[in-house]
């Protein structure tokens, strides 16, 4: 149970560090019917401290990410490398950072390892990666994870850049950006990466822009709740680089609302079973509430 | 399947009763495996490795192991092998060279993340043009890697070398992968003995508490407490944990040299120590310089072999020791850098002895004669030239 490797032995708890005690008192640890991402800023959090660039918005997706974890005590969060990574490995939640790209390969062994060893345990697994991650170099990985119907969540976190390399052109950069390695422009239109996921088979699969902290951890919510119980879910989630792209901080909001209405707008699939279930679970938290 | 029952890793590997079966190379692999309790296997087919995991998959079909698939590749096998030993079980796959580089980049980072995995490696050329046959140059790009290597000369050592290996690469003071490599062709599709251990018992299972780094099941803390990350704080901090770390991972890789002792009878085997001139060989070509000493036995000569087990841990000591008084060493190898000879070289005093070679490449048998005309050369015996027309 993740629960009781959080939990301070009796008599430990006066010795361990205040950021660890305050994230057990105060943190969203089997306290999430009570805590989610509409109240951030009210919770200790699962990720605080990081050294990705100040105002990206990459940053802020991750902490709603970790706000919004249906089950984090029982969560394991794959990354790989990419500016993502930079906070992700920070974050009070099992983290694990192979090679660049592999995330959705190495997920698919260990998913099926948890379940080999915990057939009647919930553990949640969620691969979350840049778009040069995903959709280039581990293409072929992701790919085959959602044809192999693996189940675990998929979130691409796309800036349409290689953010952490030094702003080189991606295959979700959008025709015609001029970025390093496109000294010319880019020739090709962004991956279609949502209809590429359900093509493959996935069983959830959303695309937004981070301009709604409700909706965005509703997805995150019900992309893993999908994922335990029927096959690969996929978030494509735009958040932009505001340093290759040269986004103000301030305007940051200002571009992605803007791109949510050009080209991020927000889609929503599942499949019928995803759909009675999820309402099935959200009938019940209501009620609950 | 019959029923198997779990049985102390040493009465398996010491003590049970064997009885004896003509197989193939690869048929002794997957023998090994049926008999190691692994939980899950991944493949991705390549010749000559592909017996191999067809056989592993027909012990899934038969309910030896509990999960095993058909990787996109073989970046994503090796990928998914570290995420499921992770997860805190017994994994196996195996390949073979192209398939072996492709995957090295994950293969490398094994050791680095504390990963108890079981490698087989099935020789086959890489680089161009073109071969399936069993050239041993992939092993090189082993040898810097962090993972033990062990190199198997016939049937009967890969299956004690593949069944060792699943019991040494979890051993708590050693935790990181072992790879078991032979030539693809050579041993893997040819017949010889193996004295196999019973078919109805099994190594005890994986303990995924029993471990010097936790495994990730969010059942156990996790191995640091993520939120004290110094790695991305400075450079300095990187360069400090990544040097310790690698320290660890090769002072794991020579603590593995006790248990190879113990359940492979060492890293080193020598035939006539008291000998003038030396074969020093591994895998299959150490087959052939067994066969050169017997010719030379039969001619009166004074040669000895040191058959070369383990190539990670490199066993320094022990080749200096056998060769400390030779007047020739002579290694024969199937590759056309000479790896081996290059490790012996770096371990003795007497580096002068080493003749290079004889080498076969891109995958050609390796005559005894070959061997021989270096023992001639190394005796001094002058050979007439017989020309066969
Ligand atoms: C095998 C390998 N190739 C290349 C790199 C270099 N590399 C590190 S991060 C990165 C780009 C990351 O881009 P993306 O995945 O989009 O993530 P972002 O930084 O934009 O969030 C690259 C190319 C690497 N680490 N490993
Ligand atoms: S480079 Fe871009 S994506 Fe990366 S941390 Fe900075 S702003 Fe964020
Ligand atoms: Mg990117």
């Amino acid at each position: 149970m993740g629960l009781r490797y959080l939990q301070p032995a009796p008599g430990f708890k006066e010795y361990l560090p205040k950021d660890y005690v305050d994230l057990i008192d105060f943190g969203p640890f089997g306290k999430t019917d009570q805590l989610d991402a509409t109240k951030l800023g009210q919770f200790k959090e699962i990720v605080e401290e990081h050294p990705m660039c100040a105002g990206c918005f990459m940053a802020y997706f991750v902490r709603v990410f970790y706000a919004s974890l249906p089950n984090p005590e029982d969560t394991i969060v794959l990354g790989t490398a990419g500016c993502a990574r930079l906070a992700l490995s920070q974050a009070a939640v099992p983290f694990i950072y192979g090679n660049y790209g592999d995330t959705n390969a190495v997920a698919s062994g260990l998913t099926r390892a948890l379940k080999l060893r915990f057939p009647d345990k919930t553990k949640d697994v969620v691969a979350i990666a840049g778009d040069g991650g995903l959709m280039d170099i581990g293409f072929s990985m992701t790919m085959h994870s959602w044809f192999r119907k693996e189940k675990f969540t998929t979130i691409m976190v796309d800036n349409e850049v290689y953010g952490n390399t030094g702003g080189q052109e991606s295959g979700m950069s959008p025709k015609g950006v001029q970025l390093k390695m496109a000294p010319k422009g880019k020739k090709f239109d962004k991956i279609p990466a949502t209809e590429l996921a359900k093509q493959a088979g996935c069983v959830y699969v959303a695309k937004l822009a981070p301009t709604n902290v409700k909706r965005m951890a509703k997805v995150i919510r019900r992309a893993i709740l999908a994922a335990r119980e029927f096959g690969p879910t996929f978030i494509h989630a735009y958040t932009s680089c505001n340093i290759e792209y040269s986004i103000p901080t301030e305007e940051v909001l200002k571009d992605a609302r803007e791109r949510e209405k050009k080209d991020f707008g927000f889609e929503e699939y599942m499949t019928d079973e995803v759909r009675q279930y999820l309402e099935e679970i959200e009938k019940k938290e209501k009620a609950n509430k | 399947m019959p029923e198997q029952k779990v049985v102390d890793i040493d009465y398996l590997l010491l003590e049970a009763p064997r009885e004896r079966k003509f197989i193939t190379g690869a048929q002794a692999m997957a023998e090994a495996v049926k008999r190691a309790n692994v939980d899950m296997a991944i493949a991705y087919p390549i010749t000559p490795q592909s017996e191999v995991m067809h056989l592993v998959g027909d012990l899934y079909a038969q309910g030896y192991l509990k999960d095993y698939y058909r990787a996109e590749e073989e970046y994503g096998t090796m990928s998914a092998i570290a995420g499921a030993s992770r997860a805190g079980v017994r994994v196996f796959t195996a390949t073979s060279g192209p398939g072996l580089l492709r995957g090295i980049e994950a293969i490398a980072s094994w050791p680095g993340h504390r990963i108890p995995a079981v490698l087989g490696v099935l020789t086959r050329v890489v680089n161009a043009p073109l071969s399936i046959q069993p050239d041993n140059i992939e092993l090189a790009y082993l040898l810097h890697s962090g993972i033990i290597l062990l190199h198997a000369e016939n049937q009967q050592d890969v299956f004690d070398m593949t069944l060792a290996a699943f019991a040494i690469s979890e051993m708590v003071d050693v935790y990181i992968p072992v790879a078991v490599a032979t030539e693809g062709f050579f041993v893997t599709h040819a017949k010889g003995y193996v004295e196999m251990t019973p078919e109805d018992m099994k190594l005890p299972p994986r303990d995924p508490y029993k471990a010097p780094v936790p495994v990730t099941d969010c059942e156990v803390p996790p191995a640091r407490i993520q939120r004290d990350a110094p790695v991305q704080k400075s450079n300095f901090m990187s360069y400090l944990i990544h040097a310790v770390w690698q320290q660890e991972v090769w002072a794991s890789n020579m603590r593995a040299m006790k248990y190879i002792y113990k359940y492979l009878g060492g890293p080193i085997e020598v035939v006539n120590p008291d000998a003038d001139v030396f074969v020093v060989a591994s895998g299959c070509a150490a087959a052939q310089g067994r066969e050169a000493v017997r010719y030379a036995q039969q001619e009166g000569l004074n040669v000895g072999l040191v058959k070369i087990k383990s190539i990670r841990p490199f066993p320094v000591n022990e080749v200096r020791e056998a060769l400390k008084n030779a007047k020739a060493a002579i290694i024969p190898e199937h590759n056309i850098e000479g790896w081996l000879s290059k490790e012996v070289k770096a371990a003795i005093p007497n580096s002068g002895i080493v003749t290079d070679g004889p080498r076969v490449y891109g995958g050609m048998t390796l005559p005894v004669e070959l061997i021989m005309e270096e023992i001639y050369k190394a005796l001094g015996i002058k050979q007439e030239k017989k020309v066969v027309i």
